[in-house]
């Protein structure tokens, strides 16, 4: 393909020019804002229904990344948050459980304890999170801190300031760093879509992180609207899509914020499918970063499997 | 995982299919004294309805009653008169709407998305828009007290049946002309319930007559004394027989025709915009868009790139029941339109183009042709030159803009065509030189009231849509 | 110009012009070698007209569509100029067109009228070039974020059978269907072509492309049918046909659909803009808004 050029079939680099990082990026085709926005509007008129809606259903919840992000958060909040995430319906043990809990690095150790034999990954954000601001050293000892206390995922956030401002190969550099101060563990890199404005920024991004090594592109912080959206997430698929392409490596994609309802999180799995295609369709390569989200899908496959609809009281609030 | 999608049918229950239909004529629906025929749904070719046929006695009866209502209420009444009817007409169509896609997806075969989210919004946005029009019709340009033609002979085809209804009707009725409307043979339910939504709107009687029938009612229509208007959408074949039927008389003309299209596609576009468009051109309507982007002229420095992803991005199109809401690609409209699209498509294999469909499924029953495209294709080829009106992408290459602005130009057509390109005074350069009625830069198959739509060279003449829509209206 | 009046002005014997077609900016003879007698109202003889045939039609359609490129794409501003150069060149042969049309039948004062308002109708239509696409085009608010404009653009080689009146009637024809862009295959007045042919020495000598006018004279009934079917004709005047003649020729202008137009009107009166836009296309340009 053409802009991938011809120089590099390796995975993640370690060593490339600002000059011709700034080419690649600004070689890449366009994105028409109302040509995206239409397509992805579109493929949220997809209905779906009965037996598709169940397995939906079924496959939003397993790619939940369970989420708590709050300055208020303590040991409690966190540890009530793992027991729903390894139960997310008491009454019902066929709900699948969630993919990972997300928590601030501080927290990490006590998700860890709390998840312990049930399968679920920790996921921490790191790097300042969520403004980036602060020296790389800061950043690099938040990931490893956090990576010490057993996180099995690493969700970072860019420079936007240093994106904005041209300075990809500082972006680039320090997505590197992280990635090398996360060990085993896997980087997912935070864009923050709602910061960078327009979506030929949200494709140069996405393909910055990925060439940086990302292993999965995430949208937002959550603390930032817009969060996630239906046309940014396109864009990030089709990325992803082009990058396997071009270098036979796939990337996940994780959009987070936003995403509430059962409708929401059917419209996200049916651009998956119909953008990246079914192999993204996993929790491996697909997350969906939420909290409220997870009790509207439970209440929707109650509805599923009993025919009435059911109410809030019927599903745990932590 | 594999996420197949369950079937998601739209309810029938909304419509009300009648065993048969008369011609609506003078505000009442009357037997035809023509032969009776069968409209049928080309999804499962299951007969829907008998629908009466017009003969030249109906036509002129029509034709009178359009012509009194004419003289006696809707030529005098005030023009707010006139938009507060057609602002009535818009409201049920919108109350109705669910009703009006079904049906018509029933009768034509399109995907019931397209005709939820496409046909109908339109066909209610156009009466809107008109509307606004009957009593402003001193400040559109063509002098101070523009006068109606009289009675409007109108001819519609079956690809956008009710869409063309509304282009034909909403002007003519907002300028002060009665109608006598005939919808295509095989799409004539979505016409008569609109005759049922005038009658609802109180419309007089003879403002708006509706008759069915075939050639023969068509014929009659255009060439009958007491109309003073003819316009039809159709082939350019027809419509050049309409024009030789009208040679000599003082009846005004205005003809929206057939096209081949080039959607020009350069190397720096946006180019998962780009396939979304080039889809979108040919295959929304199942390529029965007079205007459907039929021939690809991509630069050869990303035509390999665009292919793949143009055939990645087809391999997800929907193709089955038109009442599915997941269903991109409907069926056929009839047994003799997949003859013509399966005798185009085997003439371009016999020419040597490379041809490729997406693997798919195609339901036994009813009409049906799978999306499919030609590569390698050559100007000289048939399918290059004729009009397919199906879902039937040519592919051909070009190298600088100058030779894509050739090819684009080397056709009788000039109805529609596509531009895309990331930089801005390309498109303007292009779009400056396309022969071609409606321009669409970086986006394509886009409709509106306001905007003014129809062809240069064979795709015919006048303007539909907009100010420019109401000189085909009025005595000027 | 007859021999009797130049002979008033003096005993030397005069030069005589011959009277040829126009065709891509040369003065050609028919290629059939053929002329017809042209004849003042009291039937005396003042020139012999070229007399075109169906290939000279030919010539004239191809020369026609070979301008085409060159003038649409000239500036309107250009156009304008060019417009008003040929009133200029007019005006400065004023008197040699009131003795043209003084053989037509005209009064000296009637003649001197209607050069005055053929050389003023051409600084009319001059006018109109740079802003014809102001009065009939558009920006269209369509429901939706694009940007969508209409613009007017010439519909391509016209061809006119121009009316009887030999000077004003013709540029009145002819001047609204160039100043847009077009260009034009004219048949000139069959009983008064010369006037036409001197034009066409104005044309030339105007900074007009060749072949954006071309002129032919003849007889009105043999060239008609074969501009009104040809098929690289895309539109066509028939002011200058007689009702009878209508009927066959808008059904051969059927067969490539050609525009057809015809309004007999007094050409003393306001022109306005209905020949102008008769002429024209509409091209509608979508664009989406976005960053």
């Amino acid at each position: 393909m053409r802009v991938f050029g011809d120089a590099w079939g390796v995975s993640t680099e370690t060593l490339i020019g600002a000059a011709e990082l700034r080419a690649f990026l600004h070689g890449l085709p366009g994105v028409d804002q109302v040509g995206a926005e239409e397509r992805a509007a579109r493929l949220a008129t997809r209905s779906i229904k009965t037996s598709a809606k169940a397995e939906a259903i079924d496959l939003a919840i397993s790619m939940v990344d369970l989420t708590t992000l709050e300055g208020a958060d303590t040991a409690g909040k966190v540890a009530a948050l793992c027991a729903k995430a390894a139960h997310p319906d008491p009454s019902d043990p066929s709900v699948p459980k969630v993919a990972a809990v997300c928590v601030y690095p501080d927290m990490v150790e006590v998700a860890v304890r709390s998840l312990e034999g049930t399968g679920i990954g920790v996921a921490s954000v790191a790097t300042a999170f969520p403004s980036g601001r602060a020296p790389l050293e800061a950043k690099l000892a938040d990931t490893r801190a956090a990576v010490a206390a057993g996180a099995a995922e690493i969700d970072m956030v860019i420079d936007r300031g240093a994106f904005l401002s041209g300075d990809f190969l500082k972006v680039f550099e320090e997505i590197t760093a992280v990635k090398q101060a996360c060990g085993q563990a896997h980087l997912k890199v935070i864009l923050e879509t709602g910061e960078l404005s327009t979506y030929d920024n949200v494709r140069r991004a996405s393909w910055l992180a990925m060439r940086a090594g990302a292993d999965f592109i995430k949208t937002s912080t959550g603390k930032v609207s817009p969060a996630a959206t239906l046309p940014v997430t396109l864009v990030m698929l089709e990325a992803v899509r082009d990058y396997r392409a071009a270098t036979g490596r796939q990337v996940g994609v994780k959009p987070a914020g936003g995403i509430r309802t059962t409708k929401d999180a059917i419209k996200y799995l049916v651009l998956v499918n119909e953008t990246a295609g079914p192999d993204w369709l996993t929790p491996h390569w697909f997350r969906l970063g939420a909290s409220s989200v997870l009790n509207d899908l439970l209440m929707q496959r109650r509805k599923l499997s009993t025919g009435v609809y059911s109410g809030p009281d019927y599903f745990t609030l932590d | 995982m594999v996420f197949e999608y369950a079937p998601a049918p739209e309810s029938r229950s909304v419509v009300d299919i009648r065993g048969s239909y008369g011609l609506f004529i003078d505000g009442e629906f009357v037997d035809g004294h023509g032969e009776p025929f069968k409209t049928i749904n080309p999804a499962d070719e299951a007969v829907l309805a008998d629908v009466a046929c017009a003969d030249e006695a109906d036509v002129d009866r029509a034709v009178k009653a359009a012509r009194i209502a004419f003289e006696r209420v809707w030529g005098p009444m005030p023009g707010a008169e006139r938009a507060k009817y057609l602002y009535r007409i818009a409201r049920i169509i919108q109350e109705r709407s669910r009703e009006l896609a079904v049906l018509e997806s029933i009768d034509n075969g399109k995907p019931i998305r397209e005709s939820r989210d496409v046909d109908v919004p339109l066909v209610a946005a156009w009466f809107f828009y008109y509307a606004g029009w009957a009593d402003k019709l001193g400040h559109a340009g063509f002098g101070p007290d523009p006068k109606p033609v009289g009675v409007a002979g109108q001819v519609i085809p079956w690809n956008f049946p009710l869409l063309m209804l509304a282009w034909k009707i909403a002007p003519a009725l907002a300028c002060g002309n009665t109608v006598v409307l005939k919808p295509a043979e095989t799409t004539p339910l979505t016409a008569l319930l609109f005759a049922d939504i005038c009658r609802q709107a109180d419309l007089p009687p003879g403002v708006v007559n509706i008759i069915t029938g075939a050639g023969d009612t068509g014929r009659a229509l255009v060439a009958h004394e007491g109309v003073d208007k003819v316009a039809f959408t159709g082939s350019t074949d027809v419509g050049r027989q309409i024009a030789r039927t009208l040679a000599g008389t003082s009846k005004k003309l205005t003809l929206e025709l057939g096209g081949k299209a080039a959607n020009i596609v350069y190397a720096d576009a946006a180019l998962d915009q780009a396939v979304e468009g080039i889809v979108n051109g040919i295959f929304f309507n199942q390529g029965h868009v007079c205007c459907a982007g039929s021939r690809l002229l991509v630069q050869e420095s990303v035509a390999e790139e665009v292919l793949e992803r143009l055939k990645a991005r087809m391999a997800t199109l929907r193709v089955g029941d038109p009442l599915d809401k997941n269903t991109d690609i409907g069926a056929i409209n009839s047994a003799a339109q997949l003859d013509k699209i399966r005798e185009l498509s085997a003439a371009g294999e016999q020419e040597g183009a490379g041809r490729w469909s997406p693997p798919c499924q195609l339901p036994d029953r009813g009409f049906w042709f799978a999306p499919t495209l030609f590569t390698g294709v050559a100007q000289s080829h048939r399918i290059a030159r004729e009009e397919i009106f199906g879902p039937v992408l040519s592919v051909l290459t070009f190298r600088t803009p100058e030779e894509a602005v050739t090819k684009a130009n080397n056709t009788p057509y000039g109805l529609s065509a596509g531009i895309w390109t990331e930089k801005g005074s390309q498109i303007l350069w292009t779009a400056q030189r396309l022969r071609a009625g409606v321009v669409w830069a970086n986006t394509f198959n886009k409709f509106d009231p306001a905007s003014p739509f129809g062809g240069y060279k064979e795709s015919g003449f006048g303007r539909e849509g907009g100010r420019h829509g109401l000189e085909a209206y009025l005595n000027v | 110009m007859s021999e009797r009046m130049t002979k008033r002005m003096s005993d030397r014997l005069a030069v005589r012009k011959t009277y040829k077609l126009y065709i891509g900016g040369a003065f050609p003879r028919s290629e059939s070698g053929r002329s017809y007698p042209v004849t003042d109202t009291k039937d005396r003889f003042v020139a012999n007209a070229s007399h075109a045939s169906r290939k000279d039609v030919r010539d004239a359609v191809s020369a026609a569509r070979k301008a085409f490129g060159g003038w649409s794409g000239r500036t309107a501003y250009n156009r304008a100029q060019i417009l008003y150069r040929i009133a200029e060149m007019l005006e400065g042969r004023r008197d040699q067109f009131i003795t043209e049309l003084r053989h037509t039948g005209a009064s000296k004062t009637q003649a001197a009228n209607e050069v005055d308002a053929a050389i003023d109708r051409w600084v009319w239509y001059a006018g109109w070039a740079d802003k014809i696409s102001t009065v009939a085009g558009a920006a269209n608010p369509v429901s939706g974020p694009f940007f969508n404009f209409s613009t007017p653009e010439p519909t391509g080689v016209v061809g006119i059978i121009a009316p009887d009146s030999p000077l004003l009637g013709l540029v009145s024809v002819v001047a609204p269907a160039i100043v847009t862009g077009n260009t034009t295959v004219v048949i000139a007045s069959e009983p008064a072509p010369l006037p036409a042919i001197t034009l066409a020495e104005v044309l030339a000598t105007s900074d007009l492309p060749g072949g954006v006018i071309n002129i032919l004279t003849g007889h009105r009934t043999e060239l008609a049918p074969w501009l009104a079917s040809h098929m690289d004709v895309n539109a066509i005047d028939l002011t200058g046909v007689p009702d009878a003649d209508v009927p066959s020729l808008e059904d051969a202008a059927a067969g490539n659909l050609k525009r057809v137009f015809r309004a007999s009107e007094d050409w003393a009166d306001d022109p306005g803009t209905a020949r102008m836009t008769a002429f024209l296309e509409v091209k509608t340009v979508w664009h989406p808004v976005g960053v």
